[in-house]
């Protein structure tokens, strides 16, 4: 060994630990990796934003004391029958099949407790979510899995699913070991065997087919339910544009932190817009039509506290969407765990491998031996809990900015703690008036 | 027999009027005139009721059908019957893209030709067209009959399940994993029957048709088939 200095190991950035052990991993096994939930890598996102709370020019409501209101209607553009929920937080849509029935019934139960909706998803409606949700939005999505006229006059409101953040152009896969009987028997195919659900619709294409199928489904309901219509980030100012020109009610737009049940990580992580980016195009999109307010806009996409609500609220939202933290409110990916994951070659927190059905947890499985782990009164307990806690962190941003509703936070309390999130958000870069590519200076 | 003008009354009242006849109705015989291609006619029906349309209709006509027997005096639009769950829609023309798709029960029968996708993720409807059907037919089908009393298109039965497509004629191309039967004697009992239930049995006899199903290789990801994606 010479005594001179050496250069030490150097790792590449461009080949990391993970790159490499992906591309050993893709040459050993010949697929590509599946996995659930959203994007993983570091986003610009809600973090990258702060309120400016109140001064001399903005004067704050007393905590506990003024009212801070946080109800929202829903589907008030056409619908007979608006949906009106006590908060702003929803549950985004979650497939039976991808879920449990017990942790579709805590979903709903929570969701009711805490006064706000959940939804469906691909496979059908249970009446474990039926029977538990006092608001239910069911899903219209491209594979049709369980879909049929009285299960749309039972629900709330319909969601035609166009696209979702975690992979907008994307089709899924319910992989064969989570088919059993009943999900079999739910979606008319097999059991055992992978089910594809469609990419795109299969009786419609483009949006002047849009505006005819929301035209349909309202005469099947005789126009007594709102139409939502759920679009991926891919072109939210356009989409968010086209889905009102087709005769949207609510505009739902998932960025790609999003999750999802199964999908490739390369769409996962390659294909779609952080909802941070999304947001201000669809508002814009809603303004230039003269609609915002008026067409409600649902965002989701990496929600995870009252902060991010009232931030995406303040970007121009009039509610949002959880899934991901919803699961984990119910139990998904606790350490309580750890042994277990350790066992699937994983760690709490990181556990993403929710098709193959041997989820500690009992939530993402269709394992009735790991399903009774799960107690769905216990679970919508805690989802109650932590939607209520979520909508106080909101109330509390949105009094210490002087608003008696969380519908009156505005571009104008926030800025930017990055240039990209100046650039994405259209909110000024903090401690200038810059907001780049707009107006101002640095 | 009720009639009801679509062009002076307007497409809500027709539909309203439509859904209000459930369980026991002594209407049970309509007729709609001056459709004009008009869209989402008869959609939603859930009740046992004879509905006539005089002349051809646009998009979704007979959606999601229960129980109801719609005929289509004219041509359909695209996906006439889409999600049929039970019932019977027969149209005396042609048909437009996606007829029947996704349907989960009942009959759709096109006595003319239909276009593209005819009968696309079928979930266990029974389809008897008397001309061709278009190319993409029976795509993903799942569960269900598809009878063609004359040629199909291309990519016939492309990725499809457990649905059984019988073809008169030729076929243009089989989509993928989609593959010929054998004919065996349960076979041409259903064909039999749905020959008369399709008003095609003078048209046509089970012995001249061939099957078409799935070969069961895509049923779970493989990737050694990623060539056939």
């Amino acid at each position: 060994m010479s005594d001179f200095p050496h250069t030490p190991p150097r790792q590449s950035w461009t080949f990391s630990n993970d790159v490499n052990a992906e591309i050993r991993r893709a040459a050993a096994t010949g697929i590509y990796d599946i996995r659930g939930g959203g994007s993983k890598r570091h986003l610009p996102h809600f973090d990258d934003l702060l309120f400016l709370g109140a001064s001399i020019s903005r004067y704050p409501l007393e905590g506990y004391r003024e009212k801070c209101a946080t109800d929202v209607w829903l589907g008030t553009r056409f619908a007979k029958k608006p949906i009106h929920l006590d908060i702003p937080v929803t549950i985004a849509g979650m497939s039976f099949g991808a879920l449990s029935g017990p942790a579709k019934e805590a979903l709903g139960r929570g969701a009711t407790a805490a006064g706000t909706s959940t939804t469906t998803g691909d496979g059908g409606m249970t009446e474990e979510e039926r029977g538990h949700s006092k608001t239910l939005v069911y899903q219209y999505l491209p594979s049709r899995y369980g879909m049929n006229p009285d299960d749309l006059r039972r629900a709330d409101a319909i969601e035609v699913v166009v696209g979702q953040g975690a992979k907008p152009g994307g089709g899924g896969m319910l992989l064969g070991q989570k088919i059993s009987d009943r999900v079999a028997m739910m979606r008319n195919l097999p059991k055992g065997i992978d089910q594809r659900s469609a990419c795109r619709h299969p009786d419609w294409t483009g949006p002047d087919d849009l505006e005819i199928k929301i035209m349909e489904i309202r005469e099947i309901t005789d126009w007594e339910k709102p139409i939502y219509v759920k679009i991926g980030g891919a072109r939210p100012y356009y989409d968010t544009a086209l889905a009102v020109k087709a005769g949207a009610d609510v505009v739902v737009l998932d960025g790609m932190q999003g999750g999802t049940a199964a999908t490739q990580d390369v769409f996962i992580e390659n294909v779609g817009m952080p909802i941070l980016a999304c947001i201000p195009q669809a508002v814009k999109a809603l303004h230039d039509l003269g609609m915002h307010r008026k067409v409600q806009l649902i965002v989701s996409g990496g929600i995870r506290s009252g902060a991010d609500v009232a931030k995406a609220m303040a970007l121009g939202a009039d509610a949002v969407a959880i899934g991901t933290a919803a699961l984990i409110a119910l139990g998904d990916n606790d350490p309580i765990y750890e042994a277990e994951y350790n066992k699937l070659g994983t760690t709490a927190g990181a556990y993403d491998d929710w098709h193959e059905g041997k989820d500690p947890a009992g939530i993402t499985t269709q394992d009735p031996e790991l399903f009774k782990r799960f107690d769905p009164i216990l679970g919508g307990r805690r989802l109650k809990n932590y939607l209520k806690v979520m909508t106080l962190e909101a109330q509390t941003i949105a009094r210490a900015c002087g608003k008696n509703h969380l519908h009156n936070l505005e571009p104008e309390d926030l800025c930017a703690l990055t240039i990209e999130a100046a650039a994405m958000s259209g909110v000024p870069l903090a401690g200038t008036n810059w907001v780049p590519g707009k107006s101002g200076t640095f | 027999m009720q009639t009801f003008d679509l062009e002076a009354q307007g497409l809500r009242a027709l539909n309203s009027t439509l859904h209000a006849l459930k369980g026991q109705t002594n209407q049970t015989a309509w007729e709609i005139i001056n459709p004009k291609g008009a869209h989402a006619i008869a959609v939603g029906l859930d009740a046992a009721v004879d509905v006539t349309v005089r002349g051809s209709t646009g998009y979704y006509c007979g959606g999601m059908n229960k129980l109801a027997t719609v005929r289509i005096k004219g041509s359909a639009g695209p996906g006439v019957a889409e999600n049929m769950m039970s019932g019977t829609v027969i149209i005396d023309g042609d048909a437009s893209q996606y007829a029947g798709a996704t349907g989960r029960g009942g009959l759709l029968v096109i006595k003319g030709n239909a276009s593209s996708r005819c009968g696309i993720s079928m979930k266990g409807i029974d389809i008897v067209v008397h001309g061709n059907i278009g190319h993409m037919s029976a795509f993903m089908a799942q569960s269900g009959n598809l009878v063609v009393l004359g040629d199909a298109g291309e990519a016939l039965g492309d990725s499809l399940y457990e649905a059984r497509l019988f073809v008169r004629g030729s076929v243009k191309s089989l989509g993928t994993d989609c593959i010929e039967k054998e004919m065996r004697p349960e076979h041409y009992e259903i064909l039999a029957d749905l020959l008369k239930r399709g008003e095609a049995d003078g048209k046509a006899k089970p012995q001249e048709f061939k099957r078409y199903g799935s070969a069961r290789k895509l049923y779970n990801f493989n990737i050694d088939n990623a060539s056939s994606y």
